[in-house]
Parts: C-alpha cells; structure tokens; sequence
C-alpha cells in the first residue's frame, strides 16, 4: 500500500514510543521532518512533549528550498480535512496559544488557549484518568488513558466531537473532526485503550482515501 | 479522577533482570521482554526499568533492552541508571523510553535536572532519591539523607532540600526509594513518603519494601501518588491484578483491568 503515516519528529517527543504504538496497530511509520513529505503524506502524525514554545519553534524552522514550513503544511492538512493525529502537546499546538509561552501563538485551527491546572492538585499530571467521550464521537471511546501534562484546554471546540476528563475541574481530553484527531493523553501509552484509538483513526484515515473526492 | 498508579520495576544487569536486597547478592529474575509483556498484560500501570550493569558494555546493552521492552510495552516506560548528561536520557528516549530517572549525577551537578527539563520537558524529568536515616540525629525530628552510587556513599544532603531544589530546577517527578526498607518486605517507610509529599507538589513514586497491598495503600494514603515494587511481582509471590483487586477491598481505585470491564 502507497498510503504513509508518517509522524512528524519535533526532537522534544517521545517519539519511538509513537512509532511503535502505530506499529503494534499494523501502521508502517516514519520520521520526518520534510514539510513536502507532510503535505503529501496520507496520515500524519503530529507528537509532542517539552516546552509549547519548543515544540512551536521546531514547526516554524524553514529548510532551504521549501516553500512551506511543517507549522504551515500541518495547517493546511487540518483545515482541509484530511487524517491527522495530534497528541498531548501536538494538541495543544492546533490551538491559539498556551499559558506556557504566553508570547508564541499556537496553529490557530482550534480556538482556545491552555492553561495550567491550579495548585489544588499534583502538577504534573501523570498517571491514568477516566474519559468521557460524547456520543457523536466516532474514533473516540469512554475509558481510562493516561496523561503526562502540566497545561490543558477546557475550551467548547466548536465543531468538533469532544471527550473530556476530570482534574482540577473538566478539561478537554480530546476532541474529533472526521479523521483528524486531537488527544491531550497519550493513546500510544493507554493501553487497549489507547490502540483501540489508534486503530479506528487509521481505519478512519483509509476510508477517507477510498472515497473519491 | 487521576488514579494511583502501580509500577513493577526491572532492576536490569547485561540485558538480564536481576534481584538481591540492596544490590547485594543479585540473582537472575528473567528476561526483560517477558516480564514486561507479562505485567502488562496482568493490569500494571507504567513500568520502571533501572538499569544496574557494572559496566560501558552493560550499559551500552541497556538502551537494546528499552527498545526490544518498547516493541511490546503500550504503557508509559521509565528508565534510569547511569545516566550523567542529557546526551544520554536522548538515547535512552529514542530507544523507546517516556521518561528518563537521574539520580547520583544530579546530586553531582543539579544543573542537568534543567537542562533535561528544558530539553525534554519536565514530564520527562524525573528524580531518584535513595534515601537513608539519619544514623546519628541532631535533634529528634526524623531526618533522612541521599545515598548515592547504588547505597556506597551517604551524602550530607538532606532529602527533604533536595527534592524541594530539585522541584524547583525542572524535575516533574520523584522517585523515593527508602534505602532502609528496600528489599526488606517490612512496608514503605511512611514518614519519609509523608515529609517529601508535604515538601513538593510534584508526584511522588513510593519505593523500597513492598510486601502486600496493604503496604501499598498505606503509602498511598500517606501521599503517594504511585507504589512501585519489584521482588513481590518477579517471584509470581503475587500479581499486579491481584494487588489491585485486594487494593480495592481496601477501598483504592486504580485503573480497572480488561477483564474487569468486560
């Protein structure tokens, strides 16, 4: 099969770990930091631990020769809809901004901001939480994932299937748009339940391919 | 609600894993591979890998055993054990690691908990504390010390401080082994847990003498955000599930097996 994953390597990730999550699903990924190889690709990838601004910084480096930044072609891929996997700080970056580097704006595809939980709880927040994933919800399931976060989202996401979690108040825990998929937990470290997740966003993705356009 | 987590940790030597109480005496426990397939499938949490070689050569094989571990693991992954430089924490996080556990090299130069932090995040970034009583008290306020070099030398380095410094240079997590307890199966040493838990707001993994899991509870109780054991799990002395279905007798949550969703 032509069609790639490829998962972008923002070199803040714990990204063995995600290539090995999609390949215990039966996905053949790669490492990339090629924006054309982004814009191409079938399914993308998009991981993330460190700092938002980091990560942020990596999308935004222009190699010679291209034309578009990776901070570019992930926008182009998400607004036009097609299979896109981001996850934990990758989900944050699809938003407006973060409390974390309140001075570097995020993608601007979702509206809303992180913030940091409140001193109420243990920061971060690391270990497994209870999901609640709303009815219209296709890729996402209730269940237990696991986090490893300092900064969450708790904006509405219009327009997009939300699942959400409870710590220091609700948060949002994921949230759908056809075969673009945005987790601030780690689906390559949850489990069943997190290759559950995995499996039905490539199987998303495939379908997506199939249908003419 | 974030659930406590139960850990089994892999003390690996040479690719093998190993046990002895206080590293004395170290016995072949099985293949790493294995015993990680084997704990997840039974309900554990995360897994710890601690990497105890002696040696360059064992070390150099320890990064194999994470990516070989990594294959089959779909659970969050710490590693520790000679790690000096964040150059290292890179290779053991390529091989397949989350997060990567310093110990004695930051004692020696705190400043590498930063740059880890910086470089990796502070999810990323955890801290081992061996900790020791006092042998002599000044005073008599329960007092522990760090130990380093897997338990060789006693610093003069108050516990309670490091972790305090250690929170405040990029750590995201301690993990607190009483050295006192450690191999012993006479439960967690509850006071300690109790003033680094007060001390920092960070998570705290308990380690060092679990036997059952009412130890495991009681450290829980005492602020723990996560028990951590060895020997109980390798010895099949118990279970992961077994030790969560008895923690919830005793009226803890943690994430339900599987089997107990279905």
């Amino acid at each position: 099969m032509s069609a790639h994953t490829l998962v972008i390597g923002t070199g803040t990730a714990n990204t063995a770990s995600v290539l090995a999550g999609l390949r215990r699903v039966g996905a053949d990924p790669e490492l990339t930091q090629d924006p054309r190889a982004v814009q191409q690709a079938e399914r993308v990838v998009l991981p993330g631990v460190g700092t938002f601004a980091a990560a942020r910084a990596q999308l935004d480096q222009q190699a010679t020769g291209q034309t578009s930044s990776l901070a570019q072609v992930v926008q182009e891929r998400v607004r036009a809809g097609r299979p896109t996997l981001a996850i934990c700080l990758g989900m944050q970056l699809l938003f407006d901004g973060s409390e974390e580097n309140p001075e570097v704006p995020g993608l601007g595809l979702i509206p809303g901001r992180a913030t940091r939980f409140s001193e109420t709880v243990r920061v971060p927040q690391l270990g497994w939480n209870a999901v609640e994933a709303a009815r219209g919800c296709e890729i996402l399931q209730s269940g237990y994932a696991y986090y490893a976060n300092s900064y969450r989202l708790v904006p509405a996401a219009p327009g997009w299937e939300r699942a959400t979690t409870e710590h220091d108040g609700p948060f949002l825990a994921a949230c759908e748009r056809g075969p673009i998929v945005a987790c601030q937990f780690h689906p390559e470290l949850s489990g069943d339940y997190g290759m559950g997740i995995l499996e039905r966003w490539l199987a998303a993705a495939r379908e997506q391919e199939v249908r003419p356009c | 609600m974030l659930m406590p987590r139960v850990i089994p940790c892999l003390d690996v030597r040479d690719g093998r894993v190993v046990k002895g109480v206080q590293f004395q005496g170290l016995r072949d426990a099985g293949d790493p591979v294995q015993l990680a397939a084997a704990y997840q499938e039974q309900g554990a949490d995360e897994l710890v890998i601690l990497d105890v070689s002696a040696t360059p050569e064992g070390r150099a094989n320890a990064a194999e055993t994470v990516a070989a571990v990594r294959e089959v693991l779909a659970l969050p992954l710490t590693v520790g054990g000679g790690v000096r430089r964040a150059e290292d924490a890179a290779r053991l996080l390529d091989a397949g690691a989350d997060m990567v556990a310093v110990n004695t090299a930051a004692v020696e130069r705190p400043e590498l908990l930063s740059e880890m932090a910086a470089r990796f995040g502070v999810q990323c970034t955890v801290l081992a504390i061996d900790a020791a009583a006092r042998a002599q008290q000044p005073s008599s306020a329960p007092g522990w010390e760090v130990v380093t070099h897997s338990g060789v030398e006693r610093r003069a380095l108050d516990v309670i401080d490091w972790a305090r410094e250690a929170a405040r240079r990029g750590a995201g997590e301690v993990l607190l082994t009483s050295w006192d307890r450690d191999g012993t199966r006479s439960g967690y040493d509850l006071e300690l847990l109790r003033a680094v838990s007060e001390a920092v707001s960070l998570p705290v993994i308990a380690s060092g003498g679990a036997d059952t899991a009412g130890h495991m509870a009681e450290a829980l109780q005492a602020g723990a955000s996560a028990v951590l054991a060895a020997s109980i799990f390798h010895d099949a002395h118990t279970t992961v599930d077994a030790v969560k279905r008895a923690l919830l007798q005793l009226g803890v949550r943690t994430r339900p097996s599987m089997e107990s969703l279905a």
